[in-house]
Order: C-alpha cells, then sequence, then structure tokens
C-alpha cells in the first residue's frame, strides 16, 4: 500500500545539476596561484623549493614527511613568490607556496611516462603522482591499491554516482573520458589482482551508463579476465558513500569503524581512476583538476578544469563572477561540503565542486525542539537513531555513544536535513564520535 | 564576511511549524461538520479550548524564562484536539479548565513540546471526564437530528415542545449498544455522517476521512499505527458479539486512531514500534468498549499505550549496520 511502506532510507534533496549538459571548460588565466603542502588524509609534505625559486607545471614542490604522504607538484610554470605557514580551514597547519603564474605553462622535465614493470613500480608511480581519491576525501590512493596482505579483496568498485546535488564533474567525465576510465579500471584491477569491477552510477545519469557500457564493449578484450559492470543504482542520496554503496550493490556489510577492505572491495572514484590512466600514459602528476562551479550567488554556473592551487575567488570571477554577494562558500556538496572561510582559499585536490550561495541560502533556520516524529531515524542509512545519539552527544554521555554504536555514522547528514525541528544531529554526533574515539585511543572509558 | 557552519549546507523545507499547520487543515472539514451537526455552541467550545490552550502556554513560557513557543503552533492543535473529545454542551469555564491543565500540566511542566510522555490532549479530555462526569458524559446533539432519529415514543413527545436549533441530550450509540441508556441506534449512514449525539469532533467519520486525506497526501502520519488499532478493535468487537461497523463508526475510534495515537511525541517511532502501540490501543480499546463501566475506551487505551512507548521503543531498537549488535 502506499502509505504503509518500509522506511526508504536516504534523502532526496532537490537536485540542481544545473552543469550537467555543460562541457568542460578550461580555465588558465590566473595570475597567482597557491598550492598547500596538504591536501589528503595524513600528513602532507615539508616544502622542497624556496622564495625566488623557478619553477615549472608538474615539478615537485613537497617532499612527503609521513608513511601515507603523497607529493605535491607545481601546476603552473613562474617564479615562488612565498612559502610560508598557514592555518587551513579545518584547523590544521600547512605550508603555503605561494607561485607568481608565468602563463607559459612550460611542463618540467620530470614529467614522463612512469616505467611499470611489476606491483612496486605501480604503487611507486601512483605515489609519485600525487593521487588522493578525488571524490571528496583525499585518501591518498596508493594505500587504497595497496590492501594488506590479510584483506581478500576481490572487487574493484567505482564510484560514479555523484549522490550530492549540483556537482556534475564525475558525469562530465564519464561522458567525455570514458575510455580512459575503462582503462585505469583494468590498471587498476589488473595490480590489485581482482576479476571484478563494478562501476556505479545513478539513474539520473543514464547516458554515463551507455556511454560507459560501450567503452567497456570496445576495450574488454585488452584484459580479457576482468569482467567490468556497470550498474545503475536509484537516485537517493548518500548512494555515493562507499559503505552504502557496496551494501546496495554487494550485499556485504563494512564493519563499524571498519573500511571498505574488510568487505572485500577497494572503492576509487571514476576521476581516481581515470587519472591513473592517463598518468601511466603521459606522466603528468596530479595538478589539475575539474570543479562543477555553481550556486545561487553567481551569474551563471559552470564546469571548469583549472589547475590545484587556483584561487577560489580567481576562479568565481573567470567563470562569470557573482550577481549578489556571496554568503556561503562550500567546498564540495551542500550535504557533506566545507563552508571556508575566506574567499581567495585554493581549489584543493579533492575540490569537486565550489558553491558559492547568496546571503539568503547562506542562513539556516534555528534549531526548535525534537518531536520524535522519527524523520531522522528513517533516514539514517545506518539504521541508526539519530535523535537520541544528538541528545547523548550534548550531555556528552559517551557509554551511550557506544553502546548505540555512534561509530557507525557516515556522517551523509541525512538526519540535519530531514529534520522539521532544523536540530544539528550530524553536527553533533560528529562531535560525539570524536570524543569517543579520543577517549577509546587514550584507553579510558571515564 | 562569508558564513561558516558544518554540513548539511541546505535543510529540507519541512518544518514543525509546517507539520502543525497540516495537522490543523486536516481538523477543518470536522469543525464544519461540527458546527452542522452541534450548532455554533460547538465552535464556542472550540474557540475557548484554542485560546487557553495558547494563552497557557506563552504564559508557561513567560513564568519558566523559556524561549516563546507558542508559535510552532502546538498549542493550537492541542486545543483543537481537546475540543473535539467534548460534547458541545460542557460549561466554556470547564472548556477553558481542561485546556489550561492539559497545556500547563501535561506539557510545560514535563517541558514542553517534544518532553511531555503523555497526549496533553487527552490527559486534558481524562482530567475532565474524572473531575466532572455528569457534564462529561451529557451528549448533546441539536434537536432537528434527534428527532429524526427518535423512535421511542415518550422521547419524541418530550423534542416536540424544542426548537429544532437547541441542543437536546441524546444518548451515544455506543452507550445504547452496552445497555447502559435507553435509546436507539442510529444507522449506518447516521453513523458515518455524524449526524447522532456525542463529542464535537468525533462524530463525523465522513468529515475525518477528508482530513485524513490531507494528512496523508501531505506525509504527516502514515497508516501503521491507525490500521494496527482499528482492524484489530473492529474484529475482536465483532468476535466478542458486537456489531464491527458501529464499532467502527462510532464513538472516538477514528479520530483517536488517526489523530491523537499518532501525535509523533507519545508514539514510538519505527514501523514495529507503530504496530505493536496500535495493537496494544486496540486490545485496550476492546476491553474496555465491552467489558468496563464505560461504554468508550480510546482515550484511556491511548493514554496507557503513551505511558509505554518509551519502553516499545526501547525494545523496537533498529539494528545499526555494521554495529556490534548486526552478526558482522
Amino acid at each position: 500500500m502506499l502509505f504503509i511502506r518500509r522506511a526508504k532510507q536516504g534523502v532526496h534533496p532537490p537536485d540542481n545539476k544545473n552543469t550537467r549538459n555543460m562541457a568542460i571548460q578550461k580555465l588558465d588565466a590566473f595570475d597567482t596561484i597557491t598550492i598547500p603542502l596538504d591536501m589528503q588524509v595524513g600528513p602532507g609534505c615539508d616544502p622542497l623549493v624556496a622564495k625566488g625559486d623557478t619553477v615549472l607545471v608538474g615539478q615537485q614542490i613537497g617532499e612527503p614527511i609521513g608513511g601515507w604522504s603523497v607529493p605535491v607538484h607545481s601546476s603552473v610554470s613562474g617564479l615562488v613568490e612565498r612559502v610560508r605557514i598557514e592555518i587551513l580551514s579545518d584547523g590544521e597547519t600547512a605550508h603555503y607556496v605561494t607561485i607568481k603564474n608565468d602563463h607559459q605553462y612550460t611542463v618540467s622535465p620530470e614529467v614522463k611516462p612512469p616505467q611499470v614493470n611489476n606491483k612496486d613500480d605501480f604503487l611507486a608511480a601512483i605515489r609519485a603522482s600525487g593521487l588522493v581519491g578525488m571524490g571528496g576525501a583525499a585518501f591518498p590512493t596508493f594505500v587504497k591499491l595497496n590492501p594488506p596482505p590479510d584483506k581478500k579483496v576481490d572487487l574493484l568498485m567505482v564510484n560514479g554516482a555523484e549522490c550530492e546535488p549540483y556537482i556534475t564533474s564525475d558525469h562530465r567525465i564519464m561522458l567525455q573520458y570514458p575510455e580512459e576510465i575503462i582503462q585505469g579500471c583494468q590498471i587498476a584491477a589488473y595490480w590489485l589482482e581482482v576479476k571484478d569491477v563494478i562501476i556505479a552510477i545513478e539513474d539520473n545519469k543514464l547516458d554515463a551508463v551507455s556511454t560507459l557500457e560501450k567503452a567497456v564493449l570496445k576495450l574488454q578484450d585488452r584484459y580479457p579476465d576482468i569482467k567490468i559492470k556497470v550498474r545503475t543504482l536509484p537516485t537517493r542520496y548518500p548512494h555515493g558513500a562507499e559503505t552504502v554503496q557496496i551494501r546496495k550493490l554487494t550485499g556485504r556489510v563494512v564493519p563499524k569503524g571498519g573500511l571498505p577492505f574488510d568487505a572485500g572491495v577497494v572503492v576509487q572514484n571514476v576521476q581516481t581512476v581515470r587519472f591513473i590512466a592517463t598518468y601511466l600514459a603521459t606522466g603528468m602528476p596530479f595538478v589539475r583538476r575539474i570543479i562543477t562551479l555553481d550556486g545561487s550567488a553567481l551569474n551563471h554556473a559552470g564546469i571548469y578544469d583549472v589547475p590545484i592551487g587556483a584561487h577560489i575567488d580567481d576562479v568565481i570571477v573567470a567563470g562569470g563572477g557573482t550577481k549578489s554577494p556571496p554568503g556561503k562558500i562550500i567546498m564540495g556538496g551542500p550535504m557533506m561540503g566545507k563552508a571556508i572561510d575566506e574567499i581567495d582559499r585554493p581549489i584543493l585536490k579533492h575540490n569537486n565542486t565550489i558553491l558559492v550561495l547568496n546571503e539568503k541560502d547562506a542562513v539556516l533556520p534555528s534549531e526548535t525542539a525534537c518531536i520524535q516524529c522519527g524523520a531522522c531515524v528513517r533516514a539514517c542509512p545506518s539504521q541508526l537513531l539519530p535523535h537520541e545519539l544528538d541528545s547523548a552527544a550534548r550531555r556528552l554521555d559517551l557509554a551511550t555513544l557506544d553502546r548505540d554504536d555512534a561509530l557507525c555514522c557516515i556522517e551523509c547528514g541525512c538526519c540535519a536535513y530531514v529534520c522539521p525541528s532544523k536540530r544539528h544531529l550530524v553536527q553533533n554526533i560528529i562531535i560525539g564520535k570524536d570524543l569517543l574515539l579520543s577517549v577509546q585511543k587514550k584507553g579510558r572509558t571515564d | 564576511m562569508l558564513r561558516v557552519s558544518a554540513s548539511p549546507h541546505i535543510r529540507d523545507p519541512r518544518t514543525t511549524k509546517g507539520i502543525m499547520l497540516d495537522v490543523i487543515i486536516s481538523l477543518m472539514p470536522a469543525l464544519v461538520a461540527a458546527v452542522l451537526i452541534f450548532g455554533p455552541r460547538s465552535l464556542a467550545v472550540v474557540a475557548v479550548s484554542v485560546a487557553v490552550a495558547v494563552i497557557t502556554e506563552a504564559l508557561s513560557n513567560l513564568v519558566l524564562k523559556r524561549k516563546q513557543t507558542v508559535n510552532d503552533l502546538s498549542a493550537v492543535v492541542t486545543g483543537i484536539i481537546l475540543a473535539y473529545c467534548l460534547p458541545a454542551g460542557l460549561p466554556l469555564w470547564m472548556v477553558g479548565l481542561g485546556a489550561a491543565v492539559a497545556i500547563g500540566a501535561a506539557k510545560m511542566l514535563f517541558g514542553g513540546l517534544g518532553d511531555n510522555f503523555a497526549n496533553p490532549a487527552i490527559t486534558g479530555r481524562i482530567f475532565l471526564a474524572v473531575s466532572f462526569g455528569t457534564q462529561m458524559s451529557n451528549s448533546v446533539v441539536l434537536a432537528r437530528f434527534a428527532k429524526t432519529g427518535t423512535e421511542i415514543a415518550n422521547q419524541a413527545a418530550q423534542l416536540a415542545s424544542v426548537a429544532e436549533t437547541d441542543l437536546v441530550t441524546q444518548a451515544t450509540p455506543l452507550a445504547v449498544a452496552r445497555n447502559m441508556v435507553d435509546g436507539s441506534i442510529p444507522d449506518y449512514k447516521t453513523l458515518f455522517l455524524g449526524t447522532h449525539a456525542g463529542t464535537i469532533g468525533e462524530v463525523s467519520i465522513l468529515a475525518l476521512l477528508i482530513g485524513v486525506i490531507w494528512l496523508l497526501i501531505r506525509s504527516v502520519i502514515d497508516l501503521w499505527i491507525p490500521l494496527s488499532m482499528i482492524v484489530p478493535t473492529v474484529l475482536l468487537c465483532w468476535a466478542a458479539g458486537g456489531d464491527p461497523l458501529l464499532h467502527l463508526l462510532s464513538g472516538g475510534l477514528i479520530f483517536g486512531a488517526f489523530f491523537m495515537a499518532t501525535d509523533y511525541v507519545t508514539s514510538p517511532i519505527t514501523a514495529r514500534g507503530k504496530v505493536i502501540f496500535g495493537l496494544g490501543c486496540a486490545l485496550l480499546t476492546f476491553l474496555m468498549r465491552m467489558y468496563s463501566g464505560m461504554p468508550e475506551g480510546v482515550s484511556y487505551a491511548i493514554l496507557i499505550m503513551n505511558i509505554l512507548t518509551p519502553h516499545i521503543n526501547e525494545w523496537t531498537k533498529p539494528i545499526p549496520i555494521g554495529g556490534s549488535k548486526s552478526g558482522k
């Protein structure tokens, strides 16, 4: 019956995929760019250049300092104006390298296709390329492509769901570069030693599904052992979240606090696998990316290929400027993106979207009392009780947070989105999770 | 200056106030029916109940130094629902007292909207039934409807002398069915349209169902609680020798199941919990209707299940995916 339905997890916010039919435009005319040397999960890099040095496109400017760190490269050619330590929008500090662009885009002689003869060569090459997950989490790709030996991985999931509103960069990449994506899938699957690849796409991008299916047919003979399937998911947020996607398409469950490895799966974004193919062919490291630029304060939306480190205010101007003063700028989609504090922040490696909202859209409604309506419970893709976790987090009740599996929260924000009382559910749950994790690390429960 | 906040940066347009407004809209067909069946006096009862409910909430917030919350319209909903549970002839000061108890004692003293464990309107109604039993059980209807429905000679003779637009006392169908009072049971059409004695809002099933359609279209309620409450009640009463259609169409079953038992705050959250809640309401309603000293038991049944709701929520907690209890 129509009105007796099982809870349909997730939410369906307005799509706003305004740029879905736009071709990718290249933007290059940036006088100054600023490249942070930490654009990933885990520690970043120390600078390899100093004020006054000349740099070229693709030249390494950051030296990894940790086991997970990947190098950072210059995205333009020009003169290093400044190297300084700055506070990032997430509160961490990192070296910022400011480069005056000579607009020549002279490519460094360092840039040449890597020699890959074995798996170690492959992982070293992926690390040297500076690649981190391009879907938004910035997890270093070479770590993901090297599962721990005790985890048996048998599936590569390539994520093209793009379930967040506004974002179209994955969609456009799938339409414009399908063969590079399929090649990237094959290469990644080959070195991961898996036979099955699933490309997951929401059913609002059926054109991308058919484009990729054609590319699979054309290229499958190169690696006949590797079976690539393009699978559709219903259009519903958060089907792009890896744990949800794995469950929907394979029935496997990623345990609390675990990674897709624990369910035998490696998940990569479509742009990440495409980059693997282009990098192995050209040797050009991760210095540019595709972003969707959209939002109510803009004159018009667009989808752009920009150098990493381009200042967001310059990108907005190059993309047609604003019609009203920006009230909020979000790096990423409206459901999980981060609001940034200054308009001249640089574009980062994992930055798929810049949303520029006007004053009206920037103001969120204030909280009222929870009316126990259960909307958050029905929306939660992890089957949690967000309203109870929220109240436990507010009273710092770590025992309840632990008992009710707060660590299963994937931070998708569905609960706060649907709440008619506009309560800050996911926001408080994230704080509660952090507290719980820090206490658990110390081995205390008091 | 850029605003900075944690994600998500968009919100669903639905608000608490919007939900309350939908409930108010869904209650309007029954108000029209009430004015037709009980005359303008019913409107006065509703007006007093709503006014006192809103004023009580506003004053409580002032006295308790809380943020003013009357704008969320929940007190208006409570006021209307309480009035709908009252007979049209109830003295207005009693109506006001009931509304003050509903909001003041059952809602605000427990912390306001969302923190009350019992449905405020039901608590107000039961307070009045216990305090003013005679007046509360004095069910009335406009004389024009009592005249057409009366076959008993001496009642018809009494009714002949009153004007058609006066309120006259008439036995409720359920009281007649239990042989508690003399009277006749109206036919099913009369029961469905509601032109017989009863409380202001419960009588017209037609008007209530129009409101229910609005609630379903707007997804304010789902059918777990109403169906798991109504269907077993009717079947149980039938099995115990009652007339199933009479039990479906008379008394507060339809009104209670759709408009009171579905109150978010005092009913369980998950579908499983809602079914348990509805079945519990059904069993208690059946027992009270068939075997207690009262002809009707819907509001008591809902109140008792309200009290059990936190426990039902605890028993029916969903198992988090990937969590320690999921068996993985």
